[in-house]
């Protein structure tokens, strides 16, 4: 265990090293003495992923854009799915969006760890940053792919409005959703390498869990919507299609996801903190 | 009496034994392994920290203070514990038991360029390995220049570093880590690499940083580095810490840890030779007089150092040859076999076989004291086939040497016998 304490007469930080034991809590004052390196790590992951690439920047434009396409083309045009009497391409990027916020930030955030396997092993910082910066990461495309969906907003005349301002704790829940199975994701596939083969795979089916081809509404009303809210995406994207596009408000299911983030990104911060003095050693 | 920077007490890390070395466990391995565990929860208490025989020590007990502005050697073989320890001191891995206290920021010439992205420019990895190295964003700013400057790559600053030499990328991530003003600094055999010049400039930034009263932890397999640096240094040995000294005696420790015999050398066991070179060497042996293997040698009688060596195919206009150094460091000498050019010719071409070379210490030459004896074998800006620079120490006893009726030291390598002449000026 190290922990770092200022010294009141020179100002020299004293670091103790110590066996590494159990639970130490959450060190938020470190962290924040680290902030530069997680807006560096950040900052490399953007600059890093366009470099080389001929559309740069633009290929967070592409990406939602050609999807929706593909999809309006089969669930709206072909099955004719349900949109919540939206015009289906709006109601497919009001979900997809979230969505690839979150998925993006789950994928890279959980082979994380091992992807800078030869900063853990060289040098000392907290290692909660390697992942919050992917995180973080995967916010910047979503902003940059956001524009996309205000043209089409604008494009079916849909115009912001106040209650926009609720996108903001809801992305703030996608984001903290990614972090929380990040943590517990990265964390497992510093040991057990199964984990990154596997996260394509559940980041497929949890797509398919939640609402973003089809609506809510198709999950009938009563416990069957309430155990479908376990899904914490569930949440997220409801109450992202009412805050931007005024659907159906989030009911209880919104609760139920919020709760289940909350005890996902509690366990997942205290696996993290307990694997994190082995990374060194086992990455 | 001031604080010191670094205490470590009874330091000790256990690796479980392939942890290092192999895959990471995968899912299967770690069920089948579970279902043998939990067989085995019956029958013993498992705890984290056992010496059952899958795991080692690679650290036991280590202890020791180093104060502000004192440069500490580290030397060890491989696998002696020197990376785990410089791990733990920078906070990489924790010990499994023990306590230590650091005063400052440590910073770690482990591996220069941690962290340097191959599709980012100079100045973006800049200011990326400055920040992963601990600096601020305002430091690293304030310092752009000197670091460039210090790394010549100035043209090259907006390149991609992919598109770099090996040694301009070298140089730059030097740069960044010199600049960081820990005041701890851990070098680790940064100077096995990079240029004379650079090399230079690294050890003038090493002393720099020792005489502005930060301290550091000098870690090389290069004894003559070592002996130039540092006034006190630890040994390490099998995760365990043998000695701690003044360097030269704890050179003298390292260099003789494990030798079969003493004054004598064999390579046949060393994992660094490779046995179907052209060179292979074989032996190396100081010998009295009498032609006996001896540690302590006569320097009034004088002596013969002898290299056995194999040539696996021939070798035209090769040289071999021995370097003597003093423990503190300095040379003393260096001789070729074929310095002599009637031997040179007679053995510009050796072919294939078995070969000694043998040369005379004459009487009268050496001074007493611990000497090192470095081995090289090359053709002139050719190749060099071989080298050790410390292959053997001896010691050498002046009983008899000139002027040894005065019991006291002297000074310098040499004694030598001179031819004196006394005269009294008469006017």
């Amino acid at each position: 265990m190290t922990e770092i304490t200022r010294e009141n007469k020179d100002q020299t930080p004293v670091i103790f090293l110590r066996p590494a034991k159990g639970w130490l809590g959450l060190d938020l004052r470190e962290l924040w003495r680290y902030r530069e390196l997680i807006f560096f790590l950040t900052w490399r992951d953007i600059k890093v992923r366009y470099k080389q690439a001929i559309l740069g920047v633009s290929w967070a434009l592409l990406q939602p854009l050609l999807t929706v396409l593909i999809f309006t083309m089969i669930f709206g045009i072909l099955l004719k799915t349900p949109s919540q009497n939206l015009p289906y391409p709006l109601f497919a990027l009001s979900a997809l969006l979230p969505w690839q916020l979150f998925a993006t930030a789950l994928q890279r955030s959980s082979v994380s760890l091992v992807g800078n396997a030869n900063l853990i092993t060289k040098i000392y910082f907290p290692r909660l940053a390697i992942p919050l910066s992917t995180v973080f990461a995967a916010l910047v495309d979503f902003l940059v792919s956001f524009l996309v969906l205000l043209g089409v907003m604008i494009y079916y005349r849909h115009w912001p409005s106040l209650n926009n301002l609720w996108l903001l704790p809801i992305i703030l829940l996608a984001l903290l959703t990614a972090l929380a199975v990040g943590l517990w994701l990265s964390a497992l596939n510093v040991q057990y390498r199964d984990v990154q083969h596997m996260v394509p795979f559940i980041i497929q089916v949890w797509m398919y869990a939640s609402p973003i081809v089809y609506p809510i509404d198709i999950i009938p009303a009563g416990p069957w919507r309430l155990l479908y809210g376990l899904n914490p995406m569930v949440g997220v994207i409801q109450g992202f299609r009412w805050a931007l596009l005024g659907t159906e408000p989030p009911d209880m299911t919104m609760l139920i996801s919020a709760g289940v983030v909350l005890i996902l990104l509690v366990s997942g911060l205290y696996y993290f903190r307990r694997m994190e003095k082995t990374f060194a050693d086992i990455v | 009496m001031p604080e010191p920077v670094i205490r470590l007490e009874n330091i000790s890390k256990q690796y479980r034994i392939g942890m290092l070395q192999e895959r990471p466990d995968t899912l299967r391995d770690v069920l089948t392994t579970s279902v043998k565990r939990a067989g085995r929860l019956f029958t013993r208490r498992s705890t984290g920290r056992d010496d059952s025989p899958s795991y080692i020590w690679a650290l036991k007990d280590i202890s020791f203070e180093v104060e502000r502005g004192q440069v500490l050697g580290i030397v060890g073989r491989n696998g002696a514990g020197k990376s785990t320890l410089l791990k733990i001191l920078s906070r990489v891995t924790d010990p499994t038991l023990g306590f230590g206290e650091i005063r400052g920021r440590v910073g770690s010439l482990l591996e220069v360029g941690t962290g340097f992205h191959p599709e980012l420019s100079g100045r973006e990895n800049i200011y990326l390995n400055g920040a992963i190295l601990g600096m601020r964003r305002e430091e690293i700013d304030r310092k752009f220049d000197e670091i460039v400057e210090f790394s010549e790559v100035a043209k090259f600053i907006d390149t991609p570093v992919k598109r770099f030499s090996s040694g301009m990328y070298l140089r730059l991530a030097f740069a960044v880590a010199a600049h960081l003003e820990p005041e701890i600094l851990v070098v680790d055999e940064v100077l096995a690499v990079g240029d004379a010049e650079f090399q230079r400039k690294c050890l003038g930034k090493m002393s720099d940083v020792a005489q502005e009263g930060r301290a550091v932890l000098f870690v090389s397999h290069n004894m003559s580095a070592i002996l130039r640096l540092t006034q006190e240094t630890i040994v390490l040995d099998q995760g365990k810490m043998v000695m701690r000294a003044p360097t030269p005696d704890a050179v003298d420790h390292y260099l003789n840890m494990g030798l079969t015999k003493q004054g004598e050398r064999y390579w046949d066991q060393d994992p660094y030779i490779l046995h179907g070179a052209d060179f292979v060497p074989v032996a190396l042996r100081v010998l009295n007089p009498a032609g006996e293997v001896v540690d302590t040698v006569n320097a009034a009688e004088g002596f013969s150092i002898e290299l056995v060596y194999q040539l696996t195919k021939e070798i035209s206009g090769l040289r071999v040859g021995i370097y003597m150094m003093t423990t503190r460091g300095e040379f003393v000498f260096t001789s070729f076999d074929t310095d002599d050019a009637r031997l040179y010719d007679r053995y510009v071409n050796r072919g294939p076989g078995r070969y000694i070379s043998r040369c005379e210490i004459p009487p009268d030459l050496m001074n007493e004291g611990r000497y090192i004896l470095g081995v090289n074998a090359s053709t002139y800006r050719i190749q060099r086939y071989f080298q050790d620079d410390k292959a053997l120490t001896f010691t050498v006893d002046a009983t008899g040497a000139p002027g040894t009726q005065w019991p006291e030291p002297r000074l310098g390598p040499v004694r030598p016998k001179l031819a004196w002449k006394i005269g009294k000026v008469e006017r």
